[in-house]
């Protein structure tokens, strides 16, 4: 029985060893070519003496990333993905809580790195390429592993200001992998183009499926996603014919009139999730691409990746959301009222998952692991882990699972899953912030920030691109003399998402004149 | 062309109010705006101006610069 993700390169290496796996702007590798440097990359580490335990990536977003991945794997590490644009207060919060002993880096990262190194050894990927595998050592590392074992760590936003790693295992990543490939329909014949930054459980999608199938993936250059017609252009010329992306992605081509101009001619499976995709949108996409599938996808980080798909192959009408559907196979959803029982029939309840796709929990975090990692609260006869996601959902006169809201602060923006309350958290952080309070327009899509102190719009907005990832800035600041609170003393976000709403008539009324 | 430049100036600096974007004329190219900020812009050029910039207008060329992307405005103001 399979009990490790690299069981898939060892059999597709054999079988198809010539063929092209990933390719990015300036490098292409085949599987054999995978395999050889990560068997490198792996010894390396055995030789460093670096046995179960975290080792971060901070690398730009290319194919040699993919491979430092799959060599920690091989070392029996995990790897703990780090992006370049990150800010390095963030960073320097993930490795207090992973304190890991070695960070991988290439040529554009290796200077930044040493600024923030610390303890922390920095070591560049073309060195550790220079190592001759040791197939023994590597063999014997691999007939110990265990599939209860974590193999990567991902950092979420924290509402608390602290970012939180979900670490999964090979067990979980095997099943979401076999479930989403079964579901989509991967074969030797998909062509990714991958458009998810490597540093988030979004990229499972495509770099586990194509060693398991012998498929290639292509990573997008992420500028073209600024540009429509140049990366519609893009997909032709590389003829990819599957996609898993943010909606946000797909409305930049769509709503721009491109379809008018360039179509995709390969696309056959559109997968899109973690956002609601807006019904005119989706209408355009389909009317281009008549032939192809396109499927919901919907799951929380501390379920691997997906736990719930929709095929949409009904007409749905404008005002009607496309369904979170149902569970992959060996998942399942429980919606849970507040007294911890099953909601009433077509009631809402916290949408909770249970399966092996839920991870370990959350690294050196036992406190926030215990909130939401819980005891299956339907029965108390033996230990079973549940996670509850915080969504509201419900399920619909045809047993298809809705998401209805969340409980809390959390959004989802332009794809990313962020907590209010972190980007409050720095806010307030930053010297001469007395007060703030941040909202979601979302008729706009705009994270708004209001606050009160005696720094600059300017100035703050400087001080937050040091502490935040570039999706969690506000897309408007504002200052207040006072902030609104409510009759219990809290500060009013109703009030807030009011007051912008009233400044957007202002300055439409503005413009009428 | 001065109104023009005048609003854009506030669309972007309500983004990056710490880029002279006076000055700055790569845009894209320095990454100083990413995808999000296109499509902020974009939606905030139609609700200043009530104009839909097309695809095959949304190029680095017409972004790299708070002047390119008034000429851009201009032109389509003008069709």
């Amino acid at each position: 029985m399979q009990n490790h993700v690299l069981d898939y390169l060892d059999v597709t290496v054999k079988r198809l060893p010539d063929k092209v796996a990933f390719t990015d702007e300036t490098e292409s590798e085949t599987f054999r070519q995978v395999y050889d440097k990560m068997n490198a990359v792996a010894t390396a580490l055995l030789q460093r003496g670096m046995a179960h335990e975290p080792v971060l990536v901070f690398m730009d977003k290319r194919v040699r990333t993919i491979i430092t991945f799959f060599g920690v794997i091989a070392s029996g590490c995990f790897y703990v993905p780090i992006d370049e644009e990150m800010p390095a207060a963030r960073i320097r919060l993930i490795m207090e809580n992973c304190q890991p002993r070695l960070m991988i880096c290439d040529e554009t990262t290796i200077e930044k790195a040493h600024a923030f190194a610390g303890q922390t050894a920095c070591v560049l990927y073309e060195e550790l390429l220079a190592v001759k595998p040791d197939q023994e050592a590597l063999a014997a590392v691999r007939q110990a592993a265990l599939d209860i074992d974590p193999i990567y760590i991902v950092f979420t936003s924290g509402s608390t200001g602290v970012p939180k790693g979900v670490a999964a295992c090979h067990r979980s990543v095997i099943d979401y992998i076999e479930q989403l490939s079964e579901t989509l329909g991967f074969s030797e014949e998909t062509v990714f183009g991958n458009q998810s930054p490597l540093y988030f459980d979004a990229c499972l999608k495509e770099l586990y499926p194509t060693i398991k199938f012998g498929a290639t993936t292509y990573l997008i250059p992420k500028q073209l996603f600024m540009f429509p017609t140049k990366l519609v252009e893009y997909l032709n010329e590389k003829k990819i014919n599957t996609v898993c992306w943010v909606v946000s992605a797909l409305t930049m081509i769509s709503a721009y009139g491109t379809f008018d101009r360039v179509k995709p001619e390969y696309l056959r499976t559109v997968a899109f999730g973690s956002e609601v995709f807006p019904m005119k949108q989706f209408r355009l996409w389909r009317e281009a691409l008549p032939e192809a599938h396109f499927t919901n996808l919907y799951g929380p980080t501390e379920c691997t990746g997906m736990s719930c798909y929709f095929h949409v192959d009904r007409e749905l009408a404008e005002d009607e959301p496309i369904p979170v559907g149902r569970p992959f196979k060996n998942t399942q959803i429980l919606l849970l009222a507040d007294d911890g029982k099953p909601a009433a029939q077509g009631e809402t309840g916290e949408i909770c998952i249970r399966g092996t796709a839920v991870t370990l929990g959350y690294y050196n975090n036992p406190e926030k692991t215990g909130e939401c990692f819980v005891q299956n609260p339907l029965q108390s006869a033996y230990p079973e882990r549940i996670y509850r996601t915080g969504d509201l959902g419900r399920l619909n006169d045809r047993g298809e699972l809705v998401f209805v809201s969340r409980k809390d602060y959390q959004i989802k923006h332009m794809g990313h899953r962020i907590e209010l309350g972190e980007i409050e958290a720095d806010v307030s952080a930053v010297e001469g912030v007395k007060l703030c309070g941040c909202i979601y327009y979302k008729e706009k899509e705009r994270i708004i920030l209001y606050y009160v102190g005696d720094i600059d719009k300017a100035a703050l907005m400087a001080e937050l691109k040091e502490a935040l990832p570039r999706y969690m800035l506000p897309n408007r600041i504002e200052q207040l003399s006072e902030m609104p609170f409510t009759a219990n003393g809290k500060i009013d976000r109703v009030r807030l998402k009011e007051m912008y709403a009233e400044l957007l008539a202002e300055k439409k009324s503005r413009r009428a004149e | 062309m001065e109104d023009i430049l005048e609003v854009l100036q506030e669309v972007l600096e309500e983004l990056h109010p710490d880029v002279d974007f006076e000055k700055e004329d790569e845009l894209v190219d320095r990454k100083i705006i990413d995808s999000f900020d296109i499509v902020t812009i974009i939606a905030r050029i139609d609700e200043e101006f009530d104009v839909a910039i097309p695809a095959d207008k949304i190029v680095p060329e017409n972004f790299n610069s708070m002047e390119a992307l008034a000429k851009l405005v201009s032109e389509l103001l003008d069709e």
